[in-house]
């Protein structure tokens, strides 16, 4: 049976004080993220810097998630078994992820292979495109240039 | 005696019978493991989102779509969507207080906090709406895309279809936390658990607001930023 006692006061304070930490970590956290989202506007497509960015972005929302559910959602406070219950099931995202990115790169390339009249890049540009991203373009195709 | 009770307490036998193992009330229980389910149905959309991506010769850049604020125009990329994460965020906090309210039994404290959730939860609603508008305005919907790949090339339909899709599947998560923060408040000002001597159904309706907010964690990486 769960205990319902009322927390006393200095408990209290101590679990809010943990909520603020946890709410100026998750903010940081954001700008970072938002600040390395800003900084590849104008970065080439495929650059590795660009790549590179990225992964870092995915290791922060990582980061986030984790504050989230274990403080937020009060997670870390339970019993490890209790902890277990829920991550465990939540390990087979490892080998989703594995698998089916996998899997989606390799008709991309497959496709690009046996069947190269069928990429959606040969689909042609119609006109009346969205202007800002006409713009985006014209600054792609300048820096290429 | 106490050498009894040290090796009683060293060795809890939680799988034996006459106790809770995970020592969390059953509701509590039942909510988190359909918070799991919900947590497989949206990692299922993203996971189909990314192998999509990933069998797609070329893909939209977030940073050109997604650059409107209102009133501002266009021209400001991923200002508008930080808004929106901050509002979730901050939504997320008062929800935690109001939980923690809870537990010292302070019903004013969980009425404002429920009440500044409930706000937050309706502005983030507002921003996507706004957003959605604005998209369908530049020709934007399911099955249109009016957006060229980063590379200059035409794009697929598969942007706009995932975008909605995952996006208005979080915002009806959104619009459902809204409603339960709702009831929880009706519930408060009616006493209801005052008179049961606890407010853990708060703290259900807090897992399940948090849920929301870690999903967003995940739409907004996979969408906007990456």
């Amino acid at each position: 049976m769960q205990d319902l006692r009322v927390l006393d006061d200095a408990h209290a304070a101590a679990a809010r004080k943990e909520v603020y930490r946890v709410t100026i970590i998750l903010s940081i956290l954001t700008i970072v993220e938002l600040a390395l989202g800003y900084s590849m506007v104008n970065m080439s497509e495929q650059s590795f810097s660009r790549h590179l960015i990225k992964g870092i972005i995915l290791i922060l929302m990582l980061a986030k998630a984790f504050y989230i559910v274990a403080y937020f959602m009060h997670l870390k406070h339970e019993l490890r078994n209790m902890i277990m219950t829920i991550v465990l099931p939540l390990g087979l995202f490892i080998w989703f992820i594995i698998a089916f990115l996998a899997d989606g790169n390799s008709f991309r390339e497959l496709r690009n292979k046996y069947a190269p009249y069928d990429q959606e890049s040969n689909i042609p540009v119609k006109q009346n495109q969205h202007n800002e991203q006409e713009k985006g373009t014209i600054e792609l195709k300048k820096a290429v240039e | 005696m106490s050498t009894t009770t040290a090796t009683a307490t060293a060795t809890t036998k939680w799988w034996s019978g006459g106790r809770s193992p995970f020592n969390v009330e059953y509701g509590k229980i039942m909510m988190w493991y359909f918070l799991m389910s919900d947590a497989f149905t949206f990692g299922a959309l993203l996971i189909s989102y990314g192998t999509t991506r990933f069998a797609t010769q070329g893909w939209p850049d977030p940073n050109h779509v997604f650059n409107s604020f209102p009133g501002l125009g266009s021209g400001y990329p991923l200002l508008f969507v930080s808004l929106m994460t901050f509002i979730l965020i901050l939504s997320s906090v008062t929800m935690v207080l109001a939980v923690q309210a809870g537990q010292n039994m302070n019903k004013r404290a969980v009425v404002s906090n429920l009440i500044f959730t409930i706000i937050g939860g309706l502005a983030f609603l507002g921003c996507q709406a706004w957003e959605w508008t604005h998209l369908h305005h530049e020709g934007a919907w399911w099955g249109r895309n009016p957006f060229l790949n980063a590379d200059g090339t035409q794009s697929t339909t598969n942007f706009t279809n995932f975008f909605f899709t995952i996006t208005g599947f979080h915002g009806f998560h959104v619009f459902s936390g809204v409603v339960i923060n709702i009831i929880m408040l009706i519930m408060t000002l009616n006493n209801t658990f005052e008179k049961r001597g606890h407010y853990l159904m708060i703290e259900k309706a807090g897992l399940y607001w948090h849920f929301v907010d870690l999903v967003w964690v995940f739409v907004f990486t996979c969408f906007y930023l990456v």
